[in-house]
C-alpha cells in the first residue's frame, strides 16, 4: 500500500507521514501512481493551490478523479477539493467536491480543540474556515465535520492528531485505496 | 526537561522524547514543549528534539522558544510542530505576529504571554515588558494570532489554582482561544480555568506521573465539565 502526501511546500507535513507510516503504509512521491493521494491541511489556501500548481499536482489529482481512485484531504485538504473558498480574498479550489468554504462565524475563531464528530467520538480540529456543501457526510457543532464525493474523500478535523481514534480513522481512508 | 516554581528553581523532571510519548498514549488533548533557555541563553529551538518528539506523538504539538523569524517558525512546523509558540521575540517586534500569521496560518500561532500582578514579563519571566496582558493579547489578536496561552508567573508551580482573575481578563478581552496555564494541583482547578479558558495546561502535577492524566480526566468530567 503506498501512500503520496501532496505536499505544497508549506507548514507540517511530517505528522501526516509519521501517522500514514505507523499504519504499514510506504510513501511515495508519485501522485498519479499511488494507491492513495492525501492532500493535507497546512497553511493558508492562495499558497496553498500556489504550490499544488507549481507541482503538477492541480492536475494529476484531477486525472485520479476522473478516474476514480481515492483522494484523501484533511483540513485544508478538504476545503480546497471544493470549487472555491472565502479565505485569502477569494481562493479557486480544485472544483472536485461542489460547494465552497466560508469563514466561521459563530464562537472563538480559529476553533481550535477536541471536538465531538456526531456518535463517533472526539476528533482535533483546528479552523477559521468551514466546507459547505450538499456533500457532507459527518457533522460537528454544526459545522461540516467530513464530506465524500466520487472518489474525493475529506475530513475537517485532524485525524493525524487525534490519537487511538484519528490512527482508526486513517485506517479507514487507507482501507478505500484497497477496494 | 525542566519545571520551576514562579518560573525559579528549575528541577530536572525527565526525558523530553519519553515525556512527550508517555503524554500522548496517556490521552492528553495536545502537547506545549518551550524551550525556556532559549532565549535566555541566546541560541536557536532544538529543531532536533521537536523532530524526536514529534515521532512518537499522535496529538497536536506546540512548539515555543527562541523563535524569532518566520523562517525558525517554518523549520519547527517541518520538522512536526503543529503550532509554534513566540514570546519575547513578539515583544520586542510585534509584526513578528503578521509575518507567522501570514505564512503559516493564524491556526498555527500561539502567542505566549507570562504575566505577573497583570503585567508582562519577557525573557522567561526575568524582564519587565512594561504592558498590561490584557491589552497586549487584544493586539497580539489584531496581529494575527491563533491563541493565547497564558501563564501567571504568581501562580506558576505552586499548584494552589490557576490565575482566574487574569485569565478571565485576558478571555474577555479577546475572540482567540485561551489556555490557562499555571497552578493547577488538582482537578477543581482545572474545572475552573475550564469555565473560563477553552483549554488548560498541566504541568508539575503530571511530569511525576504521567498516568495520572486519566483519573484526573475522570475527575474533572465528575465536576460537571465536559471532556473529551
Amino acid at each position: 500500500m503506498n501512500v503520496a502526501i501532496c505536499g505544497y511546500g508549506a507548514g507540517n507535513v511530517r505528522s501526516v507521514e509519521i501517522a500514514f507510516r505507523r499504519l504499514g503504509a510506504e510513501l511515495t512521491d508519485d501522485v498519479g501512481a499511488a494507491d492513495l493521494a492525501v492532500l493535507p491541511g497546512v497553511g493558508s489556501a492562495r499558497a496553498a493551490m500556489a504550490g499544488l500548481r507549481e507541482r503538477g499536482h492541480d492536475v494529476a489529482l484531477r486525472e485520479r478523479f476522473d478516474d476514480g481512485r481515492p483522494i484523501f484531504g484533511i483540513c485544508l485538504g478538504l476545503q480546497l477539493g471544493l470549487d472555491w473558498t472565502e479565505e485569502d480574498g477569494g481562493v479557486d479550489g480544485l472544483g472536485l467536491v461542489p460547494g465552497r468554504s466560508s469563514r466561521l462565524l459563530e464562537g472563538r475563531v480559529p476553533r481550535m480543540g477536541w471536538a465531538e464528530v456526531d456518535d463517533r467520538g472526539a476528533f482535533y480540529f483546528a479552523h477559521s474556515y468551514a466546507a459547505e456543501t450538499p456533500h457532507a457526510t459527518a457533522w460537528s457543532e454544526g459545522v461540516v465535520a467530513e464530506a465524500r464525493f466520487g472518489s474525493f474523500f475529506g475530513c475537517q478535523f485532524h485525524p493525524e492528531k487525534s490519537g487511538a481514534l484519528g490512527a482508526l480513522y486513517l485506517e479507514e481512508a487507507l482501507s478505500l485505496s484497497r477496494v | 526537561m525542566v519545571k520551576g516554581v514562579k518560573f525559579k528553581g528549575l528541577r530536572d523532571v525527565g526525558d523530553p522524547v519519553e515525556l512527550g510519548a508517555a503524554y500522548s498514549d496517556a490521552g492528553a488533548d495536545e502537547l506545549v514543549f518551550l524551550d525556556i533557555k532559549a532565549t535566555l541563553g541566546d541560541r536557536p529551538t532544538l529543531v532536533e528534539l521537536v523532530r524526536r518528539v514529534a515521532e512518537r506523538l499522535a496529538i497536536p504539538f506546540t512548539v515555543g522558544g527562541g523563535v524569532r523569524s518566520a523562517d525558525d517558525a517554518e523549520r519547527l512546523l517541518q520538522a512536526g510542530a503543529d503550532k509554534v509558540g513566540v514570546n519575547s521575540a513578539a515583544l520586542a517586534r510585534p509584526e513578528l505576529i503578521t509575518e507567522l500569521a501570514e505564512r503559516l496560518g493564524s491556526q498555527a500561532v500561539v502567542v505566549a504571554i507570562d504575566a505577573e500582578g497583570g503585567r508582562v514579563r519577557s525573557h522567561a519571566g526575568t524582564l519587565s515588558a512594561g504592558r498590561d496582558a490584557t491589552e497586549w493579547a487584544r493586539e497580539a489578536e489584531q496581529r494575527g494570532a491563533g491563541e493565547i496561552l497564558l501563564t501567571s508567573i504568581d501562580a506558576d508551580g505552586t499548584r494552589e489554582g490557576y490565575d482566574l482573575q487574569l485569565t478571565a481578563a485576558v478571555a474577555g478581552a479577546v475572540s482567540l482561544p485561551v489556555i490557562a496555564s499555571g497552578g493547577a494541583g488538582n482537578a477543581r482547578h482545572v474545572a475552573e480555568a475550564l469555565g473560563i479558558a477553552q483549554a488548560a495546561l498541566l504541568a508539575s502535577i503530571l511530569h511525576e506521573n504521567p498516568q495520572r492524566l486519566a483519573s484526573l480526566r475522570e475527575e474533572v468530567r465528575e465536576l460537571g465539565v465536559p471532556v473529551r
